[in-house]
């Protein structure tokens, strides 16, 4: 059972589905906390807040890049293998198709989410 | 020995032995069962009963508000009563009763014997009984929590000095250990007990809904432990972390609250979705439609849900920008929960549906809930918040969602796992009866509460004038709680009503498809007789004669040769077997357990402190006696032949064993707690002009240093500790130990002297405070560490631990990973960051 042992490690499918929600958490608290700490320390008494604005458009950019290889990589593994094999098959690349499907759905969930939080500082732009 | 047990014996040895194995105790040591299926009915029926009592709470609220200006009940006894509702339908119902759920039928599920802790369910189930009950029982001697089960400072701080407060924050803390144990439980239930050959693509879905929630709770109740440690401290000892006057802050509070809150409708909700998962595919008769769709959801809402805390605090004067974020996110989130309601719509389109009461309250559940969660959209746009904020509104709101999302879910759930649980079915035509009283009695009772909000109706007051207008709706509103109350007494007459003459239900009356429905009627308490090898997601539809081979024992485990408690470990993403694993049986350590603990919370309420402490050695004492003598067992041989050809070990340490997991994830909810104590830190300094404050010393940097310099090195010790031991050298074993046992000492020492040289008083001002309690924080997780250190030297010295077996010090070790992370943080939050802040 040497073999099987060895396999227990292998984690990544789940690190692989939760990757681009865990992108978008980080961004989501990065661009709160910037703010948070902006307003309460930084901002002018009119309470301009065009460096968070700044800030967030970055990280913006920089998660949806991330996203973006996420997703692909998802949907590489969803054309893994023959197109035939369904996502209910019991071999390692059904499972793999479908772990690859959720990636990808994820990835595109995310993208939105993060999108939602980028649109806000569009649209808003002071502490008050 | 029954007629019954001799025919087995004699037609299957094999399944004789087995069954002797699994056999549940009788007589009054029946209470010493562990195994899932009692400890899963036990917390179905206490979680019920909970429900019940909080119910009965609703209608006296309901009562006292349907007519303006009411005196049935006092403003004081109508605060005892709102706030126990809101706790216990929260504390004690809605989260208990998923884990009671998934306690009872995730094995079951999974082909398994039994969830791998199975001590660790009982324990928590007796911690849930005796910390509910603590909490109920204040509101007959009048001393309830008034606070709401939101328990706002300074109100509860300043104003509301009574014990009602520390029992909420005791009582619910004792509670969420058992949260916390379950999730345990369930996580290492999912990743490491399915049956070989389930992979990540055949789960049934709600173990994958459960392995979200789980996680869930484990990052959202820390938070909520660290708030109620940081209160209990300001009420029991005045330091000042809610005081504005001594640089503290009650949004503080309501922060952590809702850091934890907001999940919390997610950890109740996605359960109960879970459960319709489950029942929409067997009466659509067709597989769940859109499987990847539905784990997008379900790990989707579970990050999103992260994100909405503030959307509770859209009033409290938060930039503009922080609202507007949340506001996105609470509006986002509306994606993956919306598209697993469509996934169950497209699976009842595309399949030949038969009619059952279950499907009558999943689609009831359904209606409801999208009601909920379009009005919850509406409260997540802030300047519509502005105006229901606090009004009748989001009672109606909340209710949908909750009432929608979860409550005739769970009630289709038992009609429709009766069955598989007590063998007999309960009456079609009752529940009929029961799924329409509710649906209208819920309606009318819940929907004018939007209208009585519009119109300016605050929640949580105990009378209203009748110039305000809302009399009629009130009314409107009681009598259909008394209609729902009653479907709910039809639906609980169905329940309990005499079955004796009633014939057991056919075997899998649904003709369902997931493992659950192997049960046979009447049930056995061994599970399955061999646990199966699943190659898809409906066995039970798609795999040829597999109830038989199952019976017949021709998969794995079919007997217990050496009359152990055994179940498999597969690896946690290709499901291959890896290890047989034994586990305890009946015992009363987890009830002494369980009581030593709530000594603690519950005569820590009472200021009893000396008692308390002594309940807590007592505790310590039984909790060690449990593991040395339930855990890590050296088996007689090596390895076991499981079936079919496999041979598994039956000892297994490192990342492969379950006890690895278990502490992994228990350590991650406890860096969760300590994070949200680090974020009370910055979250002063963000809010303060000067902190930490100028004329203050700090804990300087020595002693910090110090501490670090001495935890790095017992975490270094320890790792040799482990090494030596596996090389079999004892006496360095030993002596790593004793030199880390000897740093930890002065590790401890050190942490506690920075602040205590440097005359940090905790009741003048938070800065002294929340330092001190970063830094006692890690000083009794430093003190855990050397019990665990004195376990391991004494587990060897006893021979119950050897180079090959090595559990418990290859556990040890990753926790001083976890401490040794710990004191780093603190040290270099309490000495490195006032360096940089000024």
């Amino acid at each position: 059972m040497s073999k099987s042992i060895s396999r227990d490690n292998r984690v990544s499918p789940l690190w692989a589905i939760v990757s681009a929600p865990a992108v978008w958490a980080v961004h989501f608290l990065a661009s709160y906390l910037t703010a948070a700490i902006f307003c309460a320390k930084l901002a002018d008494s009119d309470g301009s807040a065009g460096e968070v604005q700044l800030a967030v458009m970055s990280y913006t950019v920089i998660a949806l890049l991330l996203i973006a290889a996420i997703g692909a990589s998802g949907f590489r593994r969803h054309h893994h293998g023959r197109h035939s094999t369904s996502h209910d098959d019991s071999g390692r690349d059904a499972q793999r198709r479908m772990i690859g499907f959720a990636t990808f759905l994820l990835a595109c969930l995310s993208a939105v989410a993060t999108l939602f939080t980028a649109l806000v500082l569009v649209f808003v732009g002071t502490c008050h | 020995m029954t007629a019954e047990a001799t025919t087995t014996d004699e037609r299957d040895p094999a399944a004789a032995r087995l069954l002797d194995a699994w056999r549940t105790p009788t007589g009054w040591r029946y209470w010493t069962a562990v195994n899932n299926s009692e400890v899963g009915l036990w917390y179905v029926v206490a979680s019920f009963t909970f429900f019940l009592f909080g119910g009965i709470l609703a209608l006296l609220m309901r009562i006292q508000l349907a007519v303006p200006e009411n005196d049935f009940l006092t403003a004081d006894q109508y605060h005892q009563v709102f706030t126990m509702h809101g706790s216990v339908m929260m504390f004690l119902f809605a989260v208990p009763i998923l884990e009671a759920i998934s306690i009872l039928l995730l094995p079951e599920m999974l082909g398994a014997r039994d969830l791998p802790f199975p001590r660790l369910s009982a324990y928590g189930f007796w911690c849930f009984l005796i910390g509910g009950i603590f909490v109920c029982g204040s509101i007959f001697f009048g001393v309830a929590p008034e606070g709401g089960w939101f328990m706002y400072p300074p109100m509860t701080t300043e104003y509301q000095t009574g014990v009602g407060v520390d029992i909420w924050l005791l009582g619910l803390s004792f509670i969420e250990v058992a949260s916390i144990a379950a999730a345990v439980e369930l996580i290492v239930g999912v990743l490491k007990c399915r049956p070989p050959g389930m992979r990540l693509n055949l789960i049934p879905l709600y173990a994958w809904y459960i392995l979200v929630v789980a996680v869930m709770i484990l990052f959202a109740f820390p938070p909520l432990i660290a708030g109620d440690l940081l209160m209990e401290l300001e009420r029991s000892l005045d330091w000042p972390f809610f005081d504005a006057s001594r640089g503290g802050d009650p949004m503080l509070w309501q922060h952590l609250f809702w850091i934890f809150g907001h999940p919390e409708v997610y950890i109740v909700f996605l359960p109960s979705v879970a459960l319709l998962a489950m029942i929409v595919p067997t009466f659509a008769r067709a597989p769940m439609v859109g499987y990847g769709w539905i784990v997008l959801a379900a790990v989707g809402t579970g990050f999103l849900s992260f994100g909405l805390w503030v959307h509770h605090m859209f009033t409290t004067g938060l930039p503009a920008i922080s609202i507007g974020i949340f506001s996105a996110a609470s509006q986002a989130v509306a994606i993956p929960t919306g598209i697993q309601l469509f996934c169950f719509i497209a699976t009842l389109l595309v399949g030949r549906v038969t009619k059952s009461v279950c499907l009558l309250f999943t689609l009831g559940g359904l209606a409801t809930f999208i009601v909920g969660g379009l009005t919850g959209v509406m409260v997540a746009v802030a300047p519509f918040d502005y105006q229901a904020h606090d009004t009748y509104f989001i009672v109606g709101h909340l209710h949908y969602v909750l009432i929608g999302g979860t409550i005739f879910p769970i009630v289709a759930g038992v009609y429709y796992y009766y069955p598989a649980v007590t063998g007999k079915q309960l009456s079609e035509r009752l529940g009929r009866y029961a799924f329409w009283m509710m649906l209208i009695g819920f309606n009318v009772s819940f929907f004018p509460m939007h209208f009585s909000g519009l119109l300016g109706m605050p929640r949580r007051v105990y009378t209203y004038q009748p110039e305000l207008e809302v009399g009629t709706l009130n009314l409107i509103s009681t009598i259909g709680a008394f209609v729902l109350a009653a479907g709910f007494l039809v639906f609980l007459w169905d329940v309990l009503r005499p079955k004796s003459k009633q014939p057991l239900a056919p075997r899998n009356v649904w003709n369902a498809g997931t493992l659950e429905w192997l049960a046979e009627v009447p049930d056995k308490p061994w599970g399955v007789r061999s646990i199966p090898i699943v190659e898809t997601r409906y066995p039970l539809w798609d795999q040829e004669q597999f109830v038989q081979d199952v019976d017949e024992g021709r998969f794995f485990l079919p007997g217990a040769d050496e009359g152990k408690r055994e179940t498999l470990v597969t690896s946690v993403v290709d499901a291959e077997p890896i290890q047989c694993l034994r586990v305890p049986g009946p015992t009363f350590l987890t009830h002494f357990a369980a009581v030593f603990t709530g000594g603690v919370f519950i005569l820590s309420t009472f200021h009893w402190y000396v008692a308390a402490g002594i309940s807590g050695v007592l505790a310590v004492a039984t909790i060690l006696v449990w593991l040395w003598t339930g855990t890590a067992w050296i088996p007689e041989k090596h390895e076991k032949d499981v079936g079919r050809g496999v041979t598994l070990p039956i000892y297994v340490s490192g990342s492969r064993a379950v006890g690895w997991w278990a502490m992994f994830i228990t350590m991650l909810g406890d860096m969760t707690a300590f994070i949200s104590l680090v974020f009370g830190y910055f979250f002063y300094w963000t809010i303060q002009e000067d902190f930490p404050p100028q004329d203050s010393t700090g804990p300087g940097w020595i002693w910090p240093i110090a501490a670090l310099l001495a935890i790095t090195l017992v975490w270094s010790a320890v790792m040799a500790a482990r090494q030596f031991n596996r090389q079999n050298r004892g006496s360095m074993f030993y002596g790593a130990l004793v030199c880390g046992i000897a740093l930890s000492l002065t590790g401890g020492w050190a942490l506690l002297m920075g602040p205590a040289t440097h005359a940090m008083d905790p009741t003048s001002h938070v800065y002294p405070a929340i330092v001190w309690v970063l830094v006692i924080w890690t000083t009794l997780h430093v003190v855990v560490g050397i019990v665990m250190q004195l376990y391991c030297a004494a587990r060897r010295m006893a021979g119950k631990m050897t180079a090959r077996y090595d559990a418990d010090i290859v556990n040890v070790t990753l926790y001083w990973h976890f401490i040794f992370l710990t004191t780093l943080i603190t040290c270099l939050v309490i000495a490195g960051f006032p360096m940089v802040a000024r």
